[in-house]
C-alpha cells in the first residue's frame, strides 16, 4: 500500500461540525482510485488533508506506511502533488516558469533550478501538449489552459501519488478525453492517482476503484462497475440516470432529464 | 525559452543597450556612483579624485591636498555607499513583501516600520537628542513595529494576508499618534523642528560611522532575501501552493520578513523615511525584467541603488539649502515613473 487513510475526520477550527468523519481508504502503487459525491461534501476537504495541505482533526494519513505529519513538507512533496481545480496567480509568471517551480521539493535552501530540471519541465509541457504556451504569461491563459499548466506544474514533480480535484472541471471535451488518456497511461507507468469527478462516465473509464462520497463519509469502495449503479446515481445526486453498455466503449451514463409540465 | 518581458523588443538600438541586463545590473550603478563622486559644491576634478582613490588604494604616497580627501573620503565616499545601500535595501524589501503578500500595491513599511521608527526617533531627540541615541531608538522601534504586527497575526490564529496588513494599519496608526503626540508636547523652537525633519528623511548628515552602523544589518538582510529569491516567488503564488510544492510556507515567510525588516528599519534608522523607492522600484524592475524573483531582486537592488544615488546627487546640487530627500524622491519620481508606467505590462495582474 503505498498510501492508507485510517479513520479519518476533518473540521474547521471555528464550526464544531466535522466535514468528515471515519474515512478508511487505501490506495496501491498504480492505481487509480475515484472520488465521486455531490457538491459541498467535503471532496476537496480530503483531498487537501490527503496531500498533506490541511491536517485532519483525528486519523491519519499513511504514506508508505510513514505518518504525514511526521514527514518534511520537501518529502511529501517529492512523493504526492496536488493539482487544485483553480489557481488565480497575481504575478504574470511565464508558464515556463510556473512548471518549473515544479522542480522546488529537490532544490536545496539556497539553490536555483538547473538545465535538468528544465529539460524535465519541457517533457512535462510536452506530454500535456502545452509546448506552444511555454513563454505566455500564466496570468492571460485560459482557466483551462492553466489548469493544464497546474498539471504540467505537477509532473514536473515527478511524484509517486498525483491528486487531482477534477482534472477536467475547465477543459474541452476533447481536452478531458485527452487529460484522462494521460492520467491512465500514468497510472499504468506505476503513478497512483486519487482523483475527484462529477462525471460518472469518467470513472468507468479510468478508474481501477470508485469511492462514493456522501452524507461525510466515504461509505462504499470497489470496483466502478460493482459501485456506480442507476440506484446509487439516483441517491446522490437526486436524479434518474439509465446506465447503457456499449460493446466497443463499456458502460455508459445517460441522465434523465427533469421535465415539467407546467414550468 | 523564458518569457523575456523586457523593453528590449524596442527597434532603437541605443535603447537596446541601455536597457541590457548587464547595463542595468553593473553599467547604470557605476555611472552614478562616478557622476556622483565628481559632482559637488567643493570642485574636483575626476582626474585628479580617480588618481587620489587609486594612489589611497595601493597605498601609494602620492600629492593631494588635505581637503580633496577630506571631501572625497570623509563626506562624499560615506554619503553615496550611505545612498546606494539605503537605495537598494528597502527596494529589495518592498519586492519581497510585494511577492510575500502577494500584492503588488505593498511597500516595506506596510508592517509599520516606518512609523515605529519615526516614533523611535522622535522619542530620542525628545530624550536624548545624542545621535547614537536616535538611531538605536529608532531601529529598535523599527522592529519592535513589525514584530507587533506580526504577534497580532500569531493572535488571530491566521495567517491569512489580509489580516497581517490589517495589523501593520493597526500599528502604524497607533504609533503614527504616538508621534503626534510627542510632536505636541516636544519644544517648537528646539526639538520639534528636528523631529519634522527627521521624519522627511534626509542623508546630508550622513557620516562615516553611519555607514558602518547600517552596512553589515543591510547586508546580512539583503544577502538573505538575495539567496531565497526563487522561494520568494514559490511563496508569491499562494500558502497552499507553496505547500504542496514542498515549503514551509509560514516559517519562511516569518523569516524574509524579519530579514527584509532588518534591512528597513537600519535604513530608515539613519536616513529617516524616505518613502516611495520601496514601492516603485520593484515595479519598474518588474517592468522591465519580469515578475520572476531570480531577476527581479538583483535588478531592483542595482535600480533602487542608482535611483536614490541620482536624486541624493541632484539635492546636493540643485539647492544650497539642501531639499530633505523624501520630498525629492517622491516630487522628482511620480511624474517620471507615471510617464514610464504608462507604458504597460506591469508584470501582474
Amino acid at each position: 500500500m503505498i498510501l492508507e487513510i485510517k479513520n479519518a475526520g476533518f473540521k474547521y477550527e471555528s464550526s464544531g461540525d466535522p466535514v468528515f468523519k471515519n474515512i478508511n481508504l487505501s490506495v496501491d502503487s498504480g492505481e487509480i482510485f475515484c472520488i465521486l459525491g455531490p457538491n459541498g461534501v467535503g471532496k476537496t476537504s480530503l483531498l487537501k488533508c490527503i496531500s498533506g495541505l490541511s491536517g485532519l482533526s483525528q486519523g491519519k494519513v499513511l504514506l508508505k506506511g510513514i505518518d504525514i505529519k511526521k514527514m518534511k513538507r520537501f518529502q511529501t512533496a517529492r512523493t504526492i502533488s496536488y493539482v487544485p481545480q483553480i489557481h488565480y496567480p497575481v504575478f504574470a509568471y511565464s508558464v515556463f516558469d510556473t512548471v518549473l517551480m515544479g522542480r522546488t521539493p529537490y532544490l536545496n535552501f539556497f539553490s536555483f533550478p538547473d538545465t535538468r530540471d528544465e529539460v524535465i519541465v519541457k517533457n512535462a509541457l510536452e506530454s500535456l501538449g502545452i509546448s506552444h504556451l511555454s513563454d505566455k504569461p500564466y496570468t492571460k491563459i485560459s482557466g483551462g489552459e492553466r489548469q493544464l499548466v497546474i498539471f504540467a506544474r505537477a509532473l514536473a514533480q515527478e511524484p509517486e501519488i498525483i491528486v487531482l480535484d477534477e482534472p477536467t472541471s475547465h477543459l474541452d471535451y476533447g481536452n478531458q478525453v485527452r487529460i484522462l488518456s494521460l492520467i491512465h497511461h500514468l497510472s499504468r507507468k506505476g503513478t497512483s492517482v486519487i482523483m475527484t469527478s462529477h462525471n460518472p462516465d469518467h470513472a468507468f473509464m479510468i478508474s481501477d476503484k470508485v469511492g462514493i462520497m456522501f452524507d461525510k463519509s466515504i461509505s462504499h469502495v470497489n470496483s466502478p462497475q460493482k459501485i456506480i449503479t442507476e440506484k446509487i446515481l439516483s441517491q446522490i445526486y437526486g436524479i434518474k440516470v439509465r446506465l447503457r453498455h456499449d460493446d466497443d466503449f463499456g458502460k455508459i451514463c445517460v441522465p434523465k432529464l427533469n421535465k415539467k409540465k407546467n414550468p | 525559452m523564458q518569457a523575456q518581458k523586457t523593453l528590449q523588443n524596442t527597434r532603437n538600438p541605443v535603447v537596446c543597450v541601455f536597457t541590457s541586463r548587464t547595463f542595468l545590473l553593473v553599467g547604470l550603478p557605476l555611472i552614478c556612483f562616478f557622476l556622483a563622486l565628481f559632482s559637488g559644491r567643493f570642485g574636483t576634478h575626476p582626474l585628479e579624485v580617480v588618481k587620489m582613490i587609486f594612489e589611497k588604494l595601493t597605498g601609494q604616497k602620492g600629492e593631494w591636498s588635505a581637503t580633496l580627501e577630506t571631501v572625497i573620503f570623509n563626506i562624499r565616499l560615506p554619503r553615496i555607499c550611505s545612498a546606494m545601500l539605503i537605495g537598494s535595501g528597502p527596494a529589495v524589501s518592498g519586492a519581497s513583501f510585494q511577492g510575500l503578500f502577494r500584492n503588488p500595491l505593498v511597500s516595506p513599511f506596510i508592517l509599520g516600520v516606518a512609523t515605529g521608527a519615526g516614533f523611535g526617533a522622535a522619542l530620542g531627540i525628545l530624550l536624548s537628542g545624542q545621535n547614537y541615541v536616535i538611531q538605536a531608538s529608532a531601529f529598535v522601534f523599527g522592529m519592535l513595529a513589525v514584530m507587533i504586527s506580526y504577534g497580532l497575526t500569531k493572535m488571530y490564529k491566521t495567517s491569512s494576508i489580509m489580516v497581517m496588513v490589517l495589523s501593520g494599519v493597526i500599528v502604524g496608526a497607533f504609533f503614527s499618534a504616538l508621534i503626534s503626540l510627542i510632536k505636541y508636547i516636544a519644544d517648537p523652537f528646539d526639538k520639534l523642528p528636528v523631529i519634522v525633519f527627521w521624519l522627511m528623511g534626509s542623508l546630508a548628515s550622513i557620516s562615516k560611522d553611519d555607514l558602518f552602523v547600517i552596512i553589515l544589518p543591510i547586508a546580512v538582510g539583503t544577502g538573505i532575501i538575495f539567496s531565497l529569491r526563487w522561494k520568494i516567488g514559490i511563496l508569491s503564488m499562494g500558502e497552499e501552493e507553496a505547500r504542496s510544492l514542498g515549503l514551509e510556507p509560514r516559517r519562511l515567510k516569518m523569516f524574509l520578513i524579519m530579514a527584509a525588516t532588518l534591512v528597513t528599519a537600519s535604513a530608515v534608522a539613519v536616513s529617516g523615511v524616505i518613502g516611495w523607492v520601496g514601492l516603485v522600484i520593484p515595479h519598474l524592475a518588474r517592468m522591465i525584467s519580469g515578475p520572476d524573483y531570480r531577476r527581479l531582486i538583483p535588478l531592483s537592488m542595482s535600480l533602487g541603488a542608482s535611483y536614490l544615488l541620482l536624486i541624493d546627487t541632484l539635492a546636493r546640487n540643485l539647492t544650497t539649502g539642501e531639499v530633505p530627500l523624501g520630498i525629492l524622491t517622491a516630487t522628482i519620481g511620480a511624474p517620471v515613473f507615471a510617464l514610464i508606467l504608462r507604458k504597460g505590462d506591469f508584470g501582474w495582474s
